[in-house]
């Protein structure tokens, strides 16, 4: 088994580690599905994986490529609704969730609305919240995965889709937000960042093997901090890599990006 | 109550439950035969300016023939909800901005133009950059609440999402505080379809439906809607469901019109019964790229065929849709 591997494997396995055993996540297709059948496979098998669209504990046999498609109930335990699966996590059920976005901010609010333009002429007009709002709001902890530059970790988002921690302490329960849930970790291809304690403004935990801190400072658009001590990003194991690969992800669909 | 904050979002359905009430009065309720074709469902239920809604999520057990159909019969300035709506938002948007007309003239946007993991759709995105749609926000769970709503024949239903995002602030909803317990919710009004299409498993010939995996908002927009035209993969006798009514989602009432549609989400995934075809949704977002092209994909697949039958005979027919079937079992590939 060779020791290399890709930046998106890596944070795949950074992701999965961060997933305790017996708690519930509510995923979308790709990279965190991917994290948590990682988890599963290693030291969470008790991880229960929820989507949107109504599949609940699914035995995945591949990669859905929609969060509704059938294999996101396959081998379920139900299939049910979109409003039984919002409303479990509203009721507190669900400690994870993973979103994206085209733009994400110091506080961790995203933005997958719009990019430049104004609102009603927009120069790119993307999704929208779909179930991210809903999920930032309910969920206990937030995890971002994504690719690291300026043009995403930006000082001012285009437009505020998803809650992160608005604009700092106390914002989100001030706004009418559901108090302690929030955002938790941000995994990008250079860094696994987190939230300061008493401002909420996004910080450095760890940086992966060979990246500088200054070159994570340079790939983002907003002053960013640092949890010290500063740590190294623990590379994958073979044996996260063997399962990654053989039976996570065989065709590649989503550790085949890079 | 106050209003500490609302959205200057155009609500763009009528949320009242009197006029909502009147209109079901109305609508028949017989248990009667109302098998027809989808043309003819198209013809006498979806109307121009309607507010239209759709069954499924995603490209899964979607109506794809009522839309075929919607831009056959040039159905114009139509209102749309896109709870996670892919190629059914990608087929809405082909009636625009590709010649005289406009099929779709305003959005309640959770979430269209994307295909999930398949990227963005570039026509999609041509005709919302253009500014002649409009959209309120809102997100896949409000949506699917206001459906509730809706079928609960209430004129709102509070949330505690969207609070503190411009995801509010282009919406119609409004954040109040809860009058029991002080904590402030946001307050999504009841949306009521003038018509909605939804695929199911299975029907009888007066509109009870069966159907299997997840239910996404449906069982919600089937009572919320004013008129219901539902297909189906399979027509079953009544006797069928009568010997076990507990699998009925969808009770005949709601129901105006049950057309037979084998392969109906095609190219969408049908759960149990077949995948969604990837090839052919990869091939449309390719003809999407370029607006000639577009124009001749589409006569080659909707303008140019006269049903749903001979669109999905042009790709491929029974072989592709067997192939598709295995696909959906993970069966190993026939040689």
């Amino acid at each position: 088994m060779s020791a290399a591997y890709n930046a998106m494997e890596l944070m795949i396995c950074c992701a999965a580690r961060l997933l305790e055993d017996g708690r519930t996540a509510a995923v979308g297709t790709g990279v965190p599905c991917a994290a948590a059948m990682l988890a599963q496979r290693t030291h969470a098998p008790h991880l229960v994986i929820l989507f949107e669209a109504g599949g609940v504990a699914p035995q995945l046999p591949t990669m859905p490529i929609s969060v509704g498609d059938s294999r996101s109930f396959h081998r379920a335990v139900m299939a049910t609704s979109m409003a039984d699966i919002m409303e479990t996590c509203q009721r507190g059920l669900i400690d994870y969730t993973f979103l994206g976005g085209a733009q994400i901010d110091a506080y961790g609010n995203l933005n997958s609305t719009c990019i430049g333009g104004d609102y009603t002429r927009p120069k790119v007009r993307l999704p929208g919240s779909g179930g991210a709002n809903d999920l930032a709001s309910f969920c206990w902890r937030i995890f971002v995965i994504t690719q690291h530059d300026r043009r995403r970790f930006v000082e001012k988002l285009d437009f505020m889709t998803t809650p992160g921690y608005l604009t700092g302490r106390g914002a989100r329960e001030a706004a009418g937000l559901l108090p302690g849930s929030g955002p938790y970790r941000v995994i990008t291809d250079l860094a696994v960042l987190g939230y300061h304690d008493e401002t909420k403004r996004m910080e450095v935990h760890s940086l992966h093997p060979g990246v500088t801190l200054d070159r994570v400072r340079a790939a983002t658009g907003f002053e960013l901090g640092v949890r010290e001590p500063l740590a190294v990003t623990e590379p994958p194991t073979p044996a996260e890599l063997l399962l990654l690969r053989e039976e996570v992800d065989p065709h590649r669909y989503v550790i085949g990006r890079c | 109550m106050d209003i500490f904050s609302q959205g200057d979002g155009a609500l763009l359905s009528d949320p009242s439950t009197d006029r909502a009430r009147e209109f079901f009065a109305g609508k028949p309720r017989a248990l009667i035969d109302k098998v027809m074709p989808v043309a003819e469902a198209v013809r006498r239920l979806v109307r121009d300016g309607d507010y239209f809604a759709c069954g499924g999520f995603g490209c899964a057990r979607i109506p794809t023939a009522v839309l075929h159909e919607v831009l056959r019969q040039g159905r114009q300035r139509l209102r749309f909800a896109g709870h996670t709506a892919t190629h059914d938002f990608q087929l809405l948007c082909a009636g625009n901005g590709l010649g005289p007309g406009q099929t779709l003239a305003a959005v309640d946007i959770a979430y269209a133009v994307g295909m999930e993991a398949r990227g963005l759709s570039p026509h999609a995105r041509r005709v919302m950059e253009s500014g002649e749609v409009a959209c309120t926000e809102w997100t896949n769970y409000t949506l699917a609440l206001r459906f509730k709503a809706a079928a609960m024949a209430v004129p709102f239903l509070p949330v505690h999402s969207m609070i503190g995002t411009d995801t509010l602030r282009h919406s119609a909803a409004r954040v109040v505080a809860c009058p029991f317990t002080g904590e402030k919710l946001a307050l999504v009004p009841a949306l009521y379809p003038d018509v909605a299409a939804i695929h199911v498993h299975e029907a009888d010939r007066y509109g009870n439906c069966r159907i299997r995996g997840t239910t996404v908002a449906d069982l919600d927009v089937a009572r919320a809607a004013k008129r219901l035209i539902v297909t189906c993969e399979r027509l079953i006798p009544n006797d069928d469901i009568r010997q076990d009514p507990s699998r009925t989602v969808i009770p005949f009432f709601c129901v105006d019109a049950v057309c037979e549609v084998p392969y109906g989400s095609y190219p969408g995934n049908m759960p149990y019964e077949y995948f969604s075809d990837e090839d052919h949704v990869r091939q449309w977002m390719n003809a999407e790229k370029d607006v000639e092209k577009l124009r001749a994909f589409l006569q080659t697949y909707i303008y140019g065929v006269t049903d749903f039958a001979e669109y999905w005979q042009r790709c491929g027919g029974l072989p592709r849709m067997q192939e598709l079937r295995r696909q959906e079992f993970l069966l190993p590939r026939v040689l």
